[in-house]
């Protein structure tokens, strides 16, 4: 019979291979719905451990102790200090990088004080002999009274160890303090302070005062003696700098017995490769490089793919048509659903292209590079060097993007960073650039090389940038919230990403991004469809209409009836709508249809494209086959007999993207993050009334 | 007397024992502690923050951080 799955949760300082660690554990079965990367939130696995044992593995967020000074930290020291069956781990696995043992023991000794079942993981040791490094691991179990495994979570070694000790370590449900805070600092003052509550470890309430964080298992009255002592603040900040040092000597004197470095031997390819990277020019030089490259690409590799995937979509319409036979549920599939999918799976390419790259940056550590080049710009705008990095990902989706300023600790800075995160250009505006600067702009390359597209599209990155900065820059003048900032940020050793890593990355966002957009963008054109399809009265007799309308014309039958089509779809319920709100948006140089799309988008940007379609479709004559753009391109502008989408247009389209907030799923996570619904509110009106106004000066400046 | 903010790149000190106080916690932790070996490795571009190797640890913080810690140079 299989036992009861052992929660496992997974802990170490930033950058140790964790995630990596948990993915190689755990294979494709984990909860998908959460954002890795540079992990800011929690993330569980199954993994099986043996035949009849499976474990719940928690991927953490890294963190450096567990005095936590940011949100991503304290998520950490809530897992740890909830000691409700459901929630608490059973085991913590600590993962450690070889390199920097001493500092990685620091949390090490923190944790094993908790008095929970701890199993050591030495990460990292195909580094061990190129770094000259080696370790007595008997000597070093029993000094730390430990389990300890060496493993190499890149080339796949040690893993079934790390598996047999958890196991282990769980049956024997053995957990002792390692360091023992009280005796060295103050004897009296921490024996009175265990003395409060006998179910819970001396570190713990230790914890508890320190950090402010009373968990429900102790009583109101504990909770009462606990906060007496909260009352000399000056000497708990003293104890707890002395404890970190008391820590460190103990650390020290393990290691001296245990762990040997030969610095001879020690390659140092950091400092050269930082020499030119965090260099005052070539640093910035290879950053903007590297940005340009990845733009380049985005628009050059992907093109064959999206092409293909274009006209496979037009193609299944095309059979779906004929293979089902005519009727309203045909109409819904050929119409609506197939052409609307079909927008945003043509995008996959150009998604996986960006995700795959921000990996990579991610991965190989020069993500802290940028920061250090930034810091100081950045704090002119009243952001943070660590902006830099939610700015750059946000370019990937905002969601994850807003999370990861969980790792800024200044509040104000914080608050600044997530509120024009959003102005950065999204993977959800891809779809429609792409789709506008295809039409307006021509396909061609200048000094040969570069193509204007791919420029285009660049500068409307730059845009997008540019305006978050801008916006930093007056809310950093206007909010008044005072908050003392500290910043500090490890630079790692740079290293070769992993192929995992990266893969599972790329895929797990691209999935999340599809199946998040598919979703929507299904029901939408579901609604839409039938909206587009029913109508009133006039609706109904559209072809009486019409034919007594055009009766002396002498028109063929053909014109005829795409003259009926676009009666109808003008009748029915959603040209209504559309035809609503046209006056308004008018002077932007949009008609109706476009108004339908702009208000199907508040939902979310990517649906731009499918609801074009859908209208399109819904109209157009039922035998040709035409991919997307085709009939973008052939849409007429009625009153002047020029292209709808010509270059005056499509760039005021391409402004109102640029600026407006069309996705709900951030003004969630913007509410999530804040815990009031005010900063999304003044996101969704201050970016919408910049978003008009810019659009129309540009189409009034260009037409 | 100087701080890491007035060693020149490439230049090691020894965190004195009376800047203890002035460190921030989180530094400590990550291996700022007195009696260290810190090294200043390179100055940002617009001359801060401060990028410093200390116990190991390679970290960047700010002048007005790295102001507050005094350190003894050895001659
Ligand atoms: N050489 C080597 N590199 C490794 C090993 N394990 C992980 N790495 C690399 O270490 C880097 C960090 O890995 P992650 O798994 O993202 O680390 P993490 O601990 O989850 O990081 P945070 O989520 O930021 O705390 C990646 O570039 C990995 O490829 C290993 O065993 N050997
Ligand atoms: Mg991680």
């Amino acid at each position: 019979m299989a036992n009861r799955p052992i929660k496992v949760a997974l802990i170490g300082n930033p950058n140790t291979g964790k995630t990596l660690l948990f993915n190689q554990l755990t294979g494709l079965n984990q909860k998908v719905g959460n954002y890795p990367g540079v992990t800011v939130d929690k993330k569980e696995g199954i993994s099986k451990l043996s035949g009849t044992q499976s474990a719940i593995i928690i991927d953490l967020p890294g963190t450096y102790s567990i005095n936590p000074t940011s949100i991503d930290e304290t998520i950490v020291l809530k897992t740890l200090l909830k000691k409700d069956i459901k929630e608490s781990p059973d085991v913590i696995l600590v993962l450690a990088d070889v390199e920097n043992l001493k500092r990685n023991l620091l949390l090490f000794s923190q944790i094993k004080d908790l008095e929970i079942p701890t199993v050591l993981a030495i990460n990292m040791v195909d580094q061990m002999q190129k770094k000259g490094i080696s370790i007595f691991l008997s000597v070093l179990e029993k000094e730390l009274n430990t389990e300890v495994i060496l493993i190499s979570a890149k080339r796949n070694e040690g893993i079934k160890e790390v598996k047999e000790a958890i196991i282990r370590c769980h049956v024997a449900a053995k957990a002792s303090p390692l360091c023992g805070i009280n005796h060295k600092i103050d004897p009296d003052y921490f024996a009175k302070l265990k003395e409060i509550s006998p179910s819970h470890s001396l570190y713990e309430l230790w914890l508890m005062i320190t950090q402010n964080n009373f968990p429900e298992t102790v009583t109101s009255e504990e909770k009462e003696d606990l906060l007496a002592f909260k009352k000399d603040i000056s000497k708990l900040k003293k104890y707890q700098h002395k404890e970190t040092i008391y820590r460190y000597q103990e650390i020290n004197k393990i290691l001296k017995k245990t762990y040997i470095v030969d610095k001879s031997k020690a390659s140092d390819l950091q400092s050269k490769l930082d020499k030119i990277f965090t260099h005052k020019i070539f640093g910035y030089f290879f950053f903007f490089l590297i940005l340009l490259v990845i733009f380049q690409s985005i628009f050059d590799w992907a093109l064959l793919p999206m092409d293909l995937i274009d006209g496979f979509f037009a193609q299944l319409s095309e059979l779906a048509k004929a293979s089902f036979p005519e009727g309203v549920f045909t109409d819904l599939l050929t119409e609506g659903i197939i052409p609307g999918i079909g927008g945003v799976i043509i995008f996959i390419p150009q998604i996986a292209i960006l995700f795959l790259f921000i990996a990579i940056l991610e991965e190989t550590g020069y993500m802290s590079r940028v920061v250090f080049l930034m810091d100081k710009i950045m704090r002119r705008f009243g952001m943070n060097g660590k902006s830099i990095i939610p700015l750059i990902s946000g370019t990937a989706c905002a969601i994850p993007a807003i999370m990861a300023t969980r790792t800024i600790s200044n509040w104000k800075e914080r608050l600044i960073t997530i509120l024009v995160v959003p102005f950065t250009t999204c993977s959800a505006r891809l779809p429609v650039y792409a789709i506008l600067i295809a039409l307006i702009i021509p396909d061609t390359k200048i000094f040969g090389f570069l193509n204007l597209q791919g420029l285009v599209l660049l500068s409307l990155y730059t845009l997008g940038f540019g305006m978050a900065i801008f916006a930093a820059y007056i809310l950093h003048k206007i909010l008044d919230i005072n908050s003392k900032s500290f910043f500090v940020i490890e630079m790692p050793n740079y290293k070769l990403p992993s192929l995992k890593n990266v893969f599972f990355e790329m895929v797990e966002k691209t999935k999340a991004f599809v199946f998040g957009a598919g979703k929507i963008i299904l029901a939408l054109s579901i609604v839409l469809w039938f909206l587009a399809s029913n109508g009133s009265s006039e609706y109904k007799n559209a072809a009486e209409i019409v034919s007594k309308m055009e009766v002396n014309r002498g028109i063929s039958s053909e014109e005829m009836d795409k003259r009926i089509a676009s009666f109808k779809l003008e009748n029915s319920y959603i040209g209504m709508l559309g035809k609503s709100i046209e006056p308004s948006i008018k002077p932007l140089g949009f008609d109706w249809k476009i108004g339908i799309a702009l208000i199907t988008s508040f939902a979310a940007r990517e649906v731009f494209v499918g609801t074009l379609a859908t209208i399109y479709s819904v109209e157009a004559n039922d035998d040709d086959v035409t991919t997307i753009k085709q009939k973008m391109a052939s849409e007429v502008n009625l009153e002047t007999g020029e292209k709808r989408f010509n270059f005056p247009v499509g760039m005021s389209l391409l402004i109102f993207y640029a600026f407006a907030m069309q996705c709900m799923a951030t003004l969630a996570i913007v509410k999530k993050e804040t815990k009031t619904w005010k900063w999304p509110m003044i996101q969704l009106i201050g970016m919408g009334v910049l978003a008009y106004i810019s659009s129309l000066i540009t189409y009034q400046i260009l037409s | 007397m100087s701080t890491i903010a007035t060693l020149q790149i490439g230049e090691i000190g020894y965190i004195s024992e009376e800047s203890l106080d002035f460190i921030p916690l989180k530094l400590l932790e990550m291996g700022c502690l007195p009696g260290a070996e810190v090294q200043l490795l390179q100055i940002a571009p617009l001359k801060d923050p401060l990028y410093i190797c200390v116990n190991g640890s390679h970290l960047a913080i700010r002048v007005e951080t790295a102001e507050q810690i005094k350190v003894l140079k050895i001659e």
